[in-house]
């Protein structure tokens, strides 16, 4: 993870003479060019969907020439692939929403002074979540709640809420405190500087674990067809209970590229949104 | 530029005291002191003398644990510091600007906040960059670090007079550049107070760049008490006590020569005769001359040569060849320093004194140069004499009205 430098770091060796405005013109070398570089190169914006686009067309020609039986067809017809990613996108996409709003804010709150003390106690208990098998935490769930979605989603989300407070938490400790001061310094109120000092210079860190979270998730929420929460697990599960290789590969398959079209999507989030005039480039 | 005209406001800490829960001694101890509006005055002293807590007790960063500070006269000891700091620039080392925004977003944070209308700041934000040097067109989009040391560091002074506040509070501002770049920043910054006469309160270790900012100096020491507080000339002439000798340095009577002009002092006339005029009359010049020397003036007035008396005759009457050419001239903003510098070199031990464009306004040697200085010295002796006593008596009042306690000096 890289830490976000502060004001002080690599600063450009050269160094105006002049006095004047007409002298800094003509003693100062030329200005650093560093023009900001497009964040996103095509290499960027095209590999990764190229292999997964050849990735499900080896898998589609491969059913193409299979012969499937009647388990085979039983399992994979009447729209029950589309509704398994579906799903699996759905319990993704909910999950990442509530860790979002539950660690980012928590995060925040645990890094002011008055809940500074907080932190061990909170950091404890995301670690807990993490650190407990996410298929005993989704057992005792469905115990609790019920099977379906919702002990199905609680569950992912308690499991990706770590990397995102923990993130958080780093993200605004590293920022240099001399320019948290300086924010004050010239009449920022408090929720002024949180607003724009402390977290802009926190997002690189933030989206991070965002990231993280979001790959996560996306392994989590396979496993929510045990508490009967659906998804890609779905397949899977029914490829292995029936010994039929075409289901378990297609469900196999289907969760790698979700999670790798993910990962990239959030890969561009992370570039894009990332605050300008903040390190090194792209 | 009407609206910066204004000039700065009066600062005055009463008994201020700072105490760190836990920490047996004060960090700062029962400060008094009043900063006159416009004037800059230099805290300086060892690290950890608590000069830099004293600083930002102004601006209430720190919060002041008893006294009362005072600016222009309304008391903001209790008031929101968030509403405080708004009228209080604050300048730091390393510049402390916001590496995520442009230049020209930094600058204009102050006045966002203020409330001004976007026409206004944007003019405000170009007329920032020119007046601390930096070419609006250029610097306006760039980020902090496309910007050299020096480049940050004026962006950083911008900022902090973007909404024209009438105290400045710089806390070591000029710490982390190279030398020659600080010594550029200083000039600057004498240039804009001059211009601008604010109120500064400017932190420093460095004695050599107090002498050279300050109108005033207070020399700090442990637990921020004051161990002098007068003019540059006063404490390098006449410091109060070992401390503050001691942390003057060596050289204190060559550092207070920096601090006057050539044009502030004796300037000798000497004969002297342009080029352009006849033999005959320079000879006649020459023989009735006090001195054996005269000084020939190029077509522009500027010095040319010394002539002594038998130099015309040994070059045979022919004025190129005849006496040794001016090597060195000090102009009359030059620093008394200086002039000694060149006096010192000059194998003759006198050196001409040139005005604006380099045309000769006189001359200087070593006699009316030692005679200048002594002056100087003993007139800065007599001044901080006068001064010791009225702090001295300000300090038997002071202590006068802390037997009283606390209800009798506040109805003083």
């Amino acid at each position: 993870m890289r830490i976000p430098d502060g004001v002080t770091a690599s600063e450009p060796a050269e160094e105006d003479l002049g006095g004047g405005p007409g002298e800094v013109e003509a003693e100062a070398p030329p200005p650093p060019p560093s023009p900001l570089k497009p964040r996103v190169t095509w290499q960027k914006l095209t590999i990764l969907p190229a292999a997964l686009v050849a990735l499900l067309l080896a898998t589609w020609l491969w059913f193409e020439q299979a012969r499937l039986d009647a388990i085979s067809e039983n399992a994979l017809s009447n729209g029950q692939v589309s509704k398994a990613l579906w799903q699996s996108v759905e319990l993704t996409a909910i999950s990442t929403f509530f860790v979002l709003i539950i660690a980012i804010p928590l995060g925040i709150l645990l890094t002011r002074r008055a809940f500074r003390k907080a932190t061990p106690l909170a950091m404890t208990f995301a670690n807990m979540g993490q650190a407990t098998p996410a298929i005993g935490l989704l057992a005792l769930l469905v115990i609790w709640l019920g099977t379906g979605m919702t002990s199905a989603l609680v569950g992912i989300t308690i499991y990706a809420v770590l990397p995102v407070l923990s993130n958080t938490i780093a993200g605004l400790k590293a920022n240099d405190p001399t320019l948290l001061e300086a924010a004050r310094g010239i009449g920022m109120s408090p929720w002024g500087v949180l607003r724009r000092v402390e977290l802009p210079l926190a997002v690189p860190l933030i989206l991070a674990g965002v990231r993280t979270a979001l790959v996560l998730n996306v392994g989590t929420s396979t496993l929510a067809t045990f508490g009967g929460g659906g998804g890609l697990g779905v397949l899977i599960t029914t490829g292995i209970t029936t010994q039929r290789m075409p289901v378990l590969v297609l469900g196999s398959v289907l969760t790698v590229a979700l999670a790798l079209l993910v990962d990239w999507l959030a890969s561009l989030a992370e570039l894009l949104l990332r605050p300008r005039g903040l390190g090194v480039g792209t | 530029m009407p609206e910066t005209a204004a000039s700065g406001a009066s600062i005055e800490l009463e008994n201020l005291s700072k105490r760190y829960p836990g920490s047996p001694g004060p960090a700062v101890d029962n400060v008094s002191m009043e900063i006159n509006a416009g004037e800059t005055v230099i805290f300086v002293g060892p690290s950890g003398c608590g000069k830099s807590t004293t600083l930002k007790m102004i601006n209430r960063l720190i919060e002041p644990s008893g006294g009362r500070i005072r600016i222009d006269g309304e008391d903001v000891t209790d008031m929101d510091p968030v509403r405080l700091r708004r009228k209080v620039g604050y300048a730091i080392q390393a510049s402390g600007l916001f590496p995520h925004m442009t230049v020209a977003q930094n600058i204009a944070l102050v006045p966002r906040m203020a409330g001004w209308p976007k026409g206004r700041i944007r003019e405000r934000v170009e007329e920032m960059l020119d007046l601390v040097g930096l070419d609006p067109g250029e610097f306006h989009g760039r980020y902090p670090r496309q910007l050299s040391g020096g480049q940050q560091q004026r962006v950083g002074v911008a900022r902090a007079l973007a909404a024209d506040p009438p105290v400045l509070l710089m806390d070591e501002p000029f710490g982390a550049v190279d030398p020659i770049t600080r010594d550029h920043l200083q000039d600057e910054l004498i240039r804009l107070q001059h211009e601008l006469r604010k109120t500064i309160v400017f932190v420093t270790h460095d004695f050599d760049e107090a002498i050279k900012l300050g109108d005033r100096i207070a020399v700090l020491r442990e637990h921020s008490h004051i161990a002098q507080f007068d003019t540059p000339e006063a404490i390098l002439t006449n410091p109060a006590d070992d401390f503050v000798s001691g942390f003057v340095g060596a050289g204190a009577a060559l550092k207070r020569l920096n601090l006057t002009r050539v044009r502030d002092m004796e300037i000798n006339d000497y004969p002297t005769v342009a080029v352009d005029e006849p033999l005959q009359e320079i000879f006649s010049k020459l023989r009735s001359s006090s001195t054996n020397e005269i000084l020939l003036l190029d077509r522009h007035g500027r010095p040319y040569k010394w002539l002594r008396r038998g130099d015309l005759m040994r070059a045979k009457g022919a004025l190129a060849r005849a006496g040794t050419l001016v090597s060195d001239t000090v102009p009359r903003d030059a620093t008394v320093r200086d002039a000694l510098e060149a006096v010192l070199t000059d194998s003759a031990g006198r050196v001409a004194v040139t005005g604006r464009r380099g045309e000769y306004t006189g001359v200087v040697d070593v006699e009316t140069l030692m005679n200048s200085v002594h002056g100087l010295l003993e007139a800065d002796r007599l001044d901080a004499m006068a001064h010791r006593h009225d702090l001295a008596e300000l300090r038997v009042t002071q202590t006068h009205a802390e037997q009283e306690g606390p209800g009798g000096e506040r109805k003083a």
